[in-house]
């Protein structure tokens, strides 16, 4: 059985005060670059910001930069698994055009 | 003078109700899941008796559908989900991994409270006029159609939802933190195997589920368009975010149940199990490639054939971890030797009836057969041998199994195998003539059938009848053995395992001293220096 050694890393109060920023931030560029059309960049920008803020919460809010290995796989995981429903939902939508009207 | 275990330590009911013992909360659990068992029972008889005859004479069709979606919502999120993993996991895995309790006891005692609080607002949902969308609140049903009581429903299952996340979670850090010393992965009994892959699909597939019936109610209530065609959003998207988390559901129900199997076979058989590593790998194995098969539910839908022949062909591949099980069992029993306890019988049919309900799943993840089949009583009939020849099946030979060691007390060995029996020929009776006459294209979900439909469907309702009385006897020898069974031995069965080492029933505490484990819990046969096959 595995030893009871897991650091509980404590990051300063000033880290936590900077990433907050840091979303406040990302939620203002977002509502701004609402305002400009950027055609089918509009999809890109917004995503981007959104994963950014997601992975900041992620690695400093719910400690993830500082935890086991064990703690990586489990929160990689879940993303591996939001990529298998987008993906093969994707799989259904992507390929409806491919034969018009069968099995409809 | 009796000896403290965990029942007399503490009366009252402030005792039980605030108890964060693993064991008393499994008590709980299977007092509130046995109750929607039998109310989800009740919506059952009301279908059967409604298709005793063809014409809709008993319920009006607003009715009937209403009795089909109750039935199916509490069964499946209420009984069946919770039932193995709440009751015998909560019970029996910190007892067979050497430990006092779950990682995290108030978690769990606040799983169960979760799960009342989803149970109520699925009864006042049921009780102020019900829901009629079927229970997969397939939209635009369960959006722009239906008048019933959805949002209540969905908040209930919502609800529930986290009771099972947290409780896989609690799981899964239980077994992997606290096994006793010597305890590896591969000495743990495979029941542990199983619920910990169960652990792996409730907390990844429950919030996917959670999700969508929150988007259900946003779009009925804020009309934003997810679903709707009207408002840009697509119906089809709700069945693939359904059964991305239903599907996988399905093994929340069953890979428990193999788990429960695993132990039987080898108490029964006297014999170590055939292959050990293949079933616990197996079980990883169907917990994993089971979210990759939820577009066999939609290929009459819409969905693609393209989407269509990659679910279909990874479906046959997740039946190959299952006929692993079956296939190692019987190899397990082959040679054994065999008693014929009550949980052994079940045991057996569960064997029997898990195969015939994989096998014909099968003929439906064939696109082309689906075609003929989907939505008849041929589907209704397949997955019930699944969940009711399956994982019932492996709910009562577990509490059967486990009844001594739970409660202390033995039960009426002839009167178990009787209902053993009752519920076997009232099962096969009730849903075999299903396949039959959803081959002949009798659908589901309707009130009324064809006048020549009509023998299949009485065979059907007698069977169902049968079933019953196989379902409410137990509730009579159980309660009986509480209190006028003779006390049971800590090992009645001459088991092997770390939860048969403990009294009957256990102390609070499991184990006055933490065990230490120097060979596989399940040492049925000598090692295989000896040469004994
Ligand atoms: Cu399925």
């Amino acid at each position: 059985m595995s030893g009871h050694h897991v650091s509980h890393h404590v990051a300063p109060k000033s880290l936590y005060y900077l990433i907050f920023a840091l979303l406040m931030i990302g939620t203002a560029v977002t509502v701004i670059v609402a305002y400009f059309d950027l055609g089918a960049f509009n999809n890109v920008v917004m995503l981007t910001i959104a994963c950014t803020k997601a992975l900041l919460v992620v690695l400093y809010f719910m400690h993830v930069r500082w935890g086991t290995r064990l703690t990586w796989v489990v929160a990689a995981s879940g993303f591996v698994w939001l990529l298998i429903m987008f993906g093969f939902t994707l799989s259904d939508y992507l390929t409806r055009g491919w034969v018009g009207g069968t099995l409809r | 003078m009796d000896t403290l275990n965990y029942i007399n330590n503490g009366h009252g009911l402030a005792s039980w109700l605030l108890t964060k013992d693993h064991k008393r909360i499994a008590l709980l659990y299977l007092v509130s899941i046995t109750f929607f068992f039998f109310l989800g029972g009740l919506f059952a008889f009301m279908i059967r008796l409604e298709l005793l005859t063809p014409a809709g004479d008993v319920l009006t069709a607003e009715n009937y559908n209403k009795m089909f979606t109750m039935h199916g919502v509490v069964m499946v999120f209420f009984f069946l989900i919770p039932s193995i993993p709440a009751v015998l996991g909560n019970f029996l895995i910190p007892i067979m991994i050497g430990a006092k309790d779950l990682a995290f006891p108030r978690l769990n005692l606040i799983s169960w409270y979760i799960y009342v609080l989803g149970g109520i607002f699925t009864l006042v949902a049921a009780l102020s006029g019900g829901v009629d969308t079927g229970w997969t609140f397939y939209t635009p049903y369960s959006t722009a159609a239906a008048n019933s009581h959805v949002i209540t429903a969905a908040l209930g299952v919502f609800i529930t939802g986290f009771s099972s996340i947290l409780t896989g979670l609690n799981f899964i850090v239980t077994i992997h933190r606290m096994r006793a010393p010597g305890l590896t992965w591969f000495r743990l009994p495979l029941f542990v195997w199983a619920h910990y892959a169960t652990s792996l699909v409730m907390i990844l597939g429950t919030p996917v589920i959670a999700i969508t019936v929150l988007l259900v109610a946003a779009e009925r209530v804020l009309h934003m368009g997810i679903f709707d065609p009207a408002l840009g959003g697509d119906p089809v998207l709700f069945q693939h975010l359904f059964w991305f988390y239903s599907h996988p559901a399905v093994y929340i129900m069953i890979l428990p149940a193999m788990g429960v199997i695993s132990e039987i076979v080898q108490a029964f058989a006297r014999k170590n199990v055939f292959g050990y590593s293949f079933i616990a790998f197996s079980s990883l194995a169907i917990a994993i490639i089971g979210f990759l098969v939820w577009g066999h539910h939609i290929f009459v839908a819409g969905q693609s054939v393209y989407a269509g022949m990659l679910f279909s062909i990874i479906s046959y591949i997740v039946a190959v971890p299952s006929a692993i099980k079956v296939f190692n069992w019987t190899a397990t029993i082959y040679r054994g030797s065999i008693s014929l306890d009550s949980p052994m019988l079940y045991a057996f049919g569960f064997l029997g009836l898990f195969t015939i309900g994989g096998l014909t799943g099968l003929f439906l993840a064939a696109m082309g057969l689906d075609i003929h089949m989907h939505d008849t009583y041929f589907v209704v009939a397949h997955f019930h041998y699944i969940m009711v020849g399956g994982a019932i099946m492996g709910y009562l030979g577990g509490l059967h199994y486990w009844w001594p060691k739970i409660t202390g007390k033995l039960y009426s060995e002839p009167a178990a195998k009787l209902a053993a029996g009752l519920v076997f020929i009232g099962f096969n009776l009730t849903f075999f003539p299903q396949f039959l006459v959803g081959y002949l294209g009798m659908p589901r979900r309707y009130h009324m059938y064809p006048p020549e439909f009509q023998v299949f469907n009485v065979m059907s309702t007698l069977g169902a009848t049968i079933l019953s009385v196989g379902y409410l006897l137990p509730m009579f020898y159980f309660v009986h053995s509480i209190f006028r069974g003779k006390p049971s031995p800590a090992d009645p069965w001459g088991a092997k395992g770390l939860e048969w080492e403990v009294p009957s029933p256990p102390p609070t505490e499991n184990f006055a001293v933490t065990p230490i484990v120097t060979h596989g819990t399940h040492q049925y046969a000598p090692s295989k220096e000896v040469g004994v096959v």
